[in-house]
């Protein structure tokens, strides 16, 4: 990949970090008359550490969970300067500033109208603070937090359903995306900063550390998940399903088997079946089976 | 132009001359009143001001936040539990050197839960890096809004200012009010020219992670500026007499019949009306007594108030805030003003009033002067009710 003028080299990310990538990949195709609002996170902490920065686009963090709030300001700031027409926001933050504990600002922003697109790298667990588990994080999930033990096979419950939150908030764009999967993933960016109003795109975003797997790993790991249907990319417009990616789909296995974080279940067909439920409900949603 | 005028309605009078670009706030008694009738002025096209209703104080500090990042003037209010809320926000604001406005309506801090006035609220955020001036009636809290601006614009300062004004007393009290006309609000206070601001033409990243090697001194700065800008609020002062022809000193403190005073009651914010009736009554009966009243409680003015009470012998300060477990607040900064010094009063003792809207009568303020004596006492509280101390407990 080419040196970015928007996202430049020299951040301290780790090797093969999917977060690192999708941000990358947002900003360009959001283009340079773009105002970043950032979450504490990963991201925020790898990319501006004082007295460095990545980022060409004016960028700017407060705290943990208000970005959507921030950006809110942002945003009026702008209409009241009247740059709104000829400038971007967008808000971001990883899983659990997204949808624990910044949900409300979130909801609040949706809720509002701003003209704000907003980006949440999911990365399936508070990876910046050592791998505690989120709201967003899978079911069964090996996390600090949530470890699998002698009466416990990880994290107890499903993730919370973000996308749909958002979707039941009426707004105009909400789409998932995969670092995986980089074409669709810029589209669906430049496709939500030409409507107007809020939108909401949440990425898988592999983390190796947190899900440990080999640096190298990032595009099959993100890609499998996809392909297995635990991951479903879909995009809804005005609250009406108008793409999905479609697929072949896998046994959820081969995802999990990929990842230290589900190795204690490879021996359990049980809690396997229960995964591979859903993916299916997914896969049966979403309608994302290949026809033929 | 004089107006019989409620105390809010006022206060977002003076916002609007101001000219904000936005204002976001989240309803709490008893600051309502100031941002319903922004939201009304905003509605009436009367203010050309985006006002955004937020989900919560804690969104409607990151808003203006945001907002003010972005390079325009913003304005938010709030109290009590809203303050704590946003309380984060609050400290944050400070640490990015943002200029915001906040009207904080004094209020009692639950639980119990008391929508009624003391000072608790915001006392508590003195460590935040704000600015807190205190109002002794709606005069001041109107014209302290302009020095807010003012001073928190400054080049030299770019730092918030909290505006305190005791809930209901000053909030919802009609008084008859100087407003200060649009044309001479706009000589004293020019548009905001930020320094720094989010902007595509010229991009830039705030809010960095400054790691051991950088962050104290970013503390060391505010806190430098904060003991600097004792001065600005004097100049300011000046201006602001000037342009609209009330003195209001240097900013930090009022002296009030102190010149000859033996006894000497130290106290912010609309208890010290009633106080001062207490020293003019008195005085006519030929008594040395009087008081200082503490505007600027954040820079907190110690050489100041070493001057003007060196040579008093007794000192009661009057809290209406309670640090639980320690001496009262401004009780511990008057001792800190005084300690080593070679001058001072002989007895520095602390009372607590007011809490949770309880009254302050002049009687209560007599009481205050019976038990300022030559055994200085601490953590006494003033109209306390002995029955309802009585209470028995189960086993």
């Amino acid at each position: 990949m080419e040196n970015s003028p928007l996202f430049r080299s020299g951040h301290t990310a780790c090797a093969g970090c999917g977060q690192a990538i999708a941000a990358r990949l947002v900003i360009e195709a959001a283009g340079a008359n773009t105002i970043v609002v950032n979450n504490t996170g990963c991201l925020e902490v790898f990319s501006t550490k004082y007295p460095e920065t990545v980022w060409g686009v004016p960028w700017i963090h407060s705290l943990f969970e208000n970005s959507a709030a921030v950006a809110s300001g942002v945003e009026a700031a702008l209409i009241y300067l009247g740059k709104k027409d000829s400038t971007n926001v967008i808000a971001q933050g990883g899983d659990g500033s997204t949808g624990d504990i910044g949900l409300q600002a979130l909801s609040g922003m949706l809720e509002r109208g701003h003209d704000i697109l907003y980006v949440c790298y999911d990365n399936e667990a508070y990876m910046n603070t050592g791998v505690q588990r989120s709201g967003l994080t899978p079911f069964d999930t090996n996390t600090t937090t949530s470890p699998a033990g002698a009466q416990s096979w990880g994290n107890l419950r499903p993730k919370k359903p973000i996308p749909e939150i958002c979707l039941a908030h009426g707004i105009p764009y909400v789409a998932t995306a995969s670092a995986g999967f980089p074409q669709d993933l810029s589209r669906k960016v430049k496709k939500a900063i030409s409507l107007k109003g809020p939108k909401y795109i949440q990425i898988h975003s592999s983390c190796p550390l947190g899900w440990r797997h080999e640096s190298n790993q990032m595009l099959p790991v993100s890609k499998l998940a996809v392909e297995t249907g635990l991951y479903p990319l879909f995009e809804y417009e005005n609250g009406v399903l108008t793409g999905r990616k479609q697929i072949a789909p896998k046994p959820v296995e081969e995802y999990l088997k990929t990842q230290g974080r589900f190795k204690h279940l490879l021996n359990n067909p049980e809690e396997i079946k229960k995964i591979q439920e859903i993916a299916d409900n997914n896969i049966k949603k979403y309608n994302l089976k290949l026809e033929g | 132009m004089k107006e019989f005028i409620e105390g809010s309605h006022a206060i977002a009078q003076i916002i609007k001359a101001t000219s904000p670009g936005v204002i976001s706030a989240y309803p709490i008694t008893p600051q309502t009143h100031i941002v319903e009738d922004l939201a009304k002025l905003v509605a009436n096209k009367e203010l050309n001001a985006q006002f955004v209703n937020v989900e919560s104080e804690h969104s409607a500090a990151s808003v203006v936040l945001g907002a003010s990042a972005t390079g325009v003037r913003v304005y938010t209010a709030t109290s009590s539990q809203g303050l704590f809320y946003m309380q984060e926000v609050v400290f944050n604001i400070a640490g990015m050197r943002l200029p915001v406005v906040m009207t904080c309506a004094n209020r009692a801090v639950s639980a119990p839960i008391n929508i009624w006035n003391d000072q608790q609220d915001s006392i508590s955020l003195r460590d935040a890096g704000w600015f807190q001036i205190y109002a002794e009636d709606n005069q001041e809290a109107v014209d302290f809004h302009l020095v807010a601006y003012r001073l928190a614009e400054d080049k030299r300062v770019m730092l918030p200012v909290m505006v305190c004004m005791d809930g209901f007393i000053l909030t919802h009290g009609m008084e008859t009010i100087d407003m200060p006309e649009q044309e001479k609000v706009n000589k004293f206070l020019p548009p905001y020219k930020p320094l720094y601001k989010l902007d595509t033409a010229y991009p830039i990243s705030m809010g960095l992670l400054a790691d051991p090697d950088y962050y104290m001194e970013t503390r060391f700065a505010i806190q430098e500026t904060m003991k600097e800008s004792i001065v600005y609020l004097s100049e300011i002062s000046k201006e602001f007499n000037t342009v609209f022809g009330r003195d209001y000193k240097d900013l930090l403190v009022e002296e009030y019949q102190i010149k000859d005073a033996e006894k000497v009651i130290v106290a912010m914010g609309s208890v010290c009306g009633t106080i001062k009736e207490v020293v003019d009554e008195q005085r006519a009966k030929g008594k040395k007594v009087g008081l200082l009243r503490i505007i600027s409680y954040r820079p907190f003015p110690y050489a100041r108030i070493y001057e003007a009470l060196k040579d008093v012998s007794k000192v009661a300060v009057l809290d209406k805030a309670v640090s639980l477990g320690a001496y009262a607040p401004i009780a511990v900064e008057m001792k800190a003003a005084f300690y080593g010094k070679k001058k001072g009063p002989k007895v520095i003792s602390s009372f607590v009033a007011g809490l949770g809207g309880r009254d302050i009568t002049l009687e209560s303020v007599h009481e205050v002067f019976r038990r300022l004596n030559t055994k200085e006492v601490n953590f006494d509280f003033i109209d306390l009710k002995p029955e309802l101390l009585k209470e028995e407990y189960g086993e």
